[in-house]
């Protein structure tokens, strides 16, 4: 009986999941291909009449994409530090302030708490064209359109993070924090010696999905960076891979490779954080 | 008192930098823009009253946006949350390899979608695999990212997209329920059926309200495989209020981006309020 229930979950999961892989691993596989196979392959994919085939395994296994993609077209490397650096500066600042603000907003009680708690709820929800003229008004009287911190300082802001946080900091018990009060520490000690570590894994998801949030960034680049030589990777690959698709599986994989790094370290962290997001 | 009033300014100090952010960037400037929504030219000229609103609202755009989107959310959500609350339950079961199932369902979420876009591409372009394969079996081929096929495709990429992160959710709910519920049921003979519909669909309320959420705000992030597949102008059955939006201002016409944008908040506001409402007299749950 039990066994029949594998079997079967096996075979359900495993459909589905083939759909889910395909596409990861058509790019990683078709990265190592020449950019001369990749131009016979998918040369003609716009063409009326051309016919394109199923083509995951490569016919030479070669780093010639790589190769090709650091060394002749620096301008992918340029995109992808732009990107690192855009998204490094939005992680690192949400990270600190929802910490501080999570804390505040589950451990302490304070005139309009819980009415700020849900303008939180409500802005999170929406789509960010929303607050696009909101954030234009204030970055043009700040004088910053056209600049890096246009796009940071909004996503530093983003009420995503002090949502995630305040419900991780909620979990914990609170006489871990007055146990620690009573040892004399101050506010400070308590949350980044104490409240800070428990909270690891809900600290590391946050860090993770805000990075890939950041990471996929379309919209703020767009409208508020207006020199295309600082835009990020997520920007340029779309326009570049629809010009020349031949180094579009190698910058594919170039682009995963942050985000991917950190969830092979921290997955089980990512997945007890989200976990933790719950509303209760 | 004194002790309250302590803790008060000790939480509004933690909170400051966020508050003083979040206020600046979002919540004061959303109020001025209010304010634009009844003026005509660029630099807040004339008052006219609520023509933006008239135009807006009688713009056929506006109305294609408008409706492309509820039609997204209508049929996106109740999918994913379907899809993956199946595929929860059955990893829920523990089986040999269902960690690594799991961990599959997550990829998507963190493959950045510049590394998809390639691959939708190849596959679905004009000659693509897709059609190339179909056209050699003597089907009929479609121009999948230029027709109401479109909007499909950008379904599927939503669900393969976040299922996974659904999947988290609904398996931390599931996980929290004790084990003897089921025990004591089946030893009062209740079927697979019985326990789910009186056991597990009862715990797990709240989680759906948040999975309801959460699968909103993913589907209002579609936009990106949207514009990086289709540009500023895709095909009509995928431009959404987004589009409408970011078009607006890229064409410097803020008082009709800032009235759009009241609108959809809005309504956002009203299906949150009445959501929480619901979950309030669904079980005792709190904010």
């Amino acid at each position: 009986m039990e066994k029949k229930h594998a079997v079967f979950n096996w075979i359900f999961l495993g459909f589905f999941a083939l759909f889910v892989l395909l596409p990861i691993v058509y790019t990683i596989t078709n990265s190592f291909m020449s950019v001369e196979e990749i131009n016979r392959y998918y040369g003609d994919m716009n063409k009326e009449g051309a016919v394109t085939l199923f083509h995951i395994f490569p016919d030479r296994v070669t780093l010639d994409s790589y190769y090709q993609m650091l060394f002749r077209r620096p301008d992918y490397l340029v995109k992808f530090w732009n990107s690192l650096l855009l998204t490094g500066s939005i992680v690192i600042g949400q990270a600190v302030i929802s910490c501080t603000a999570g804390y505040a907003f589950s451990k302490f009680r304070f005139p309009g708490r819980d009415g700020i708690f849900f303008v939180l709820i409500i802005l999170m929800m929406m789509p960010y064209q929303v607050t696009l003229v909101s954030n234009f008004i204030v970055l043009d009287l700040l004088n910053l359109i056209g600049s890096y911190p246009a796009v940071i300082l909004p996503g530093i802001f983003s009420p995503f993070g002090v949502f995630l946080m305040r419900q991780v900091i909620d979990g914990m018990p609170n006489d871990i924090i007055e146990a620690a009060k009573l040892d004399g520490a101050n506010q400070f000690q308590i949350l980044f010696r104490i409240v800070a570590p428990r909270c690891r894994a809900g600290l590391v998801s946050l860090i993770i999905l805000s990075f890939v949030d950041s990471w996929n960034m379309v919209e703020q680049p767009l409208i508020f960076l207006k020199d295309r030589a600082a835009y990020p990777l997520s920007v340029f690959l779309a326009e570049s891979n629809s010009a020349d698709p031949s180094l579009g599986f190698a910058c594919g994989v170039l682009a995963m490779i942050p985000v991917a790094l950190l969830f092979l370290f921290y997955e089980q962290e990512l997945v007890e954080g989200i976990s933790l997001s719950n509303l209760k | 008192m004194i002790q309250r009033k302590r803790e008060a300014l000790t939480g509004l100090g933690f909170a400051a930098p966020f508050l003083i952010g979040f206020a600046a960037f979002f919540v004061i400037p959303f109020l001025i823009s209010i304010g634009y929504t009844f003026t005509f030219g660029a630099g807040g000229g004339a008052f006219v009253g609520f023509a933006n609103y008239q135009e807006v609202l009688t713009s056929g755009a506006f109305k294609l946006a408008a409706w492309n989107t509820f039609r997204f959310i209508v049929v996106g959500v109740p999918l994913i949350m379907v899809s993956s609350l199946i595929f929860s339950l059955l990893l829920y079961q523990k089986f040999k390899g269902s960690g690594f199932f799991r961990s599959v369902f997550l990829y998507p979420l963190v493959i950045p979608i510049a590394s998809t876009v390639m691959v939708v591409q190849v596959f679905f372009s004009e000659s693509g695999i897709l059609n190339s394969i179909l056209n050699s079996m003597n089907f009929p081929v479609q121009s999948w990212l230029n027709s109401e096929s479109a909007f499909y495709l950008l379904i599927g990429l939503y669900i393969w997209k976040n299922c996974g992160y659904n999947i988290v959710l609904f398996l931390a709910g599931l996980n929290s329920i004790p084990k003897d519920f089921y025990e004591a049921a089946s030893l009062d003979g209740a079927t697979g059926w019985n326990s789910f519909r009186y056991i597990t669909a009862p715990i797990l309320i709240p989680n759906f309200f948040f999975i309801f959420v959460i699968s909103i705000i993913n589907s209002f992030k579609s936009f990106r495989e949207a514009f990086l597949l289709g540009g500023t102008m895709p095909h009509k059955s995928i431009y959404m209020l987004q589009h409408f939006m970011n078009n607006n201002f890229s064409n410097l016409n803020y008082q009709r981006l800032s009235v759009a944008a009241l609108i959809v908040f809005i309504v956002i506001f009203g299906c949150v309020f009445l959501l929480f409402r619901l979950k309030g007299k669904a079980g005792t749950v709190e904010l």
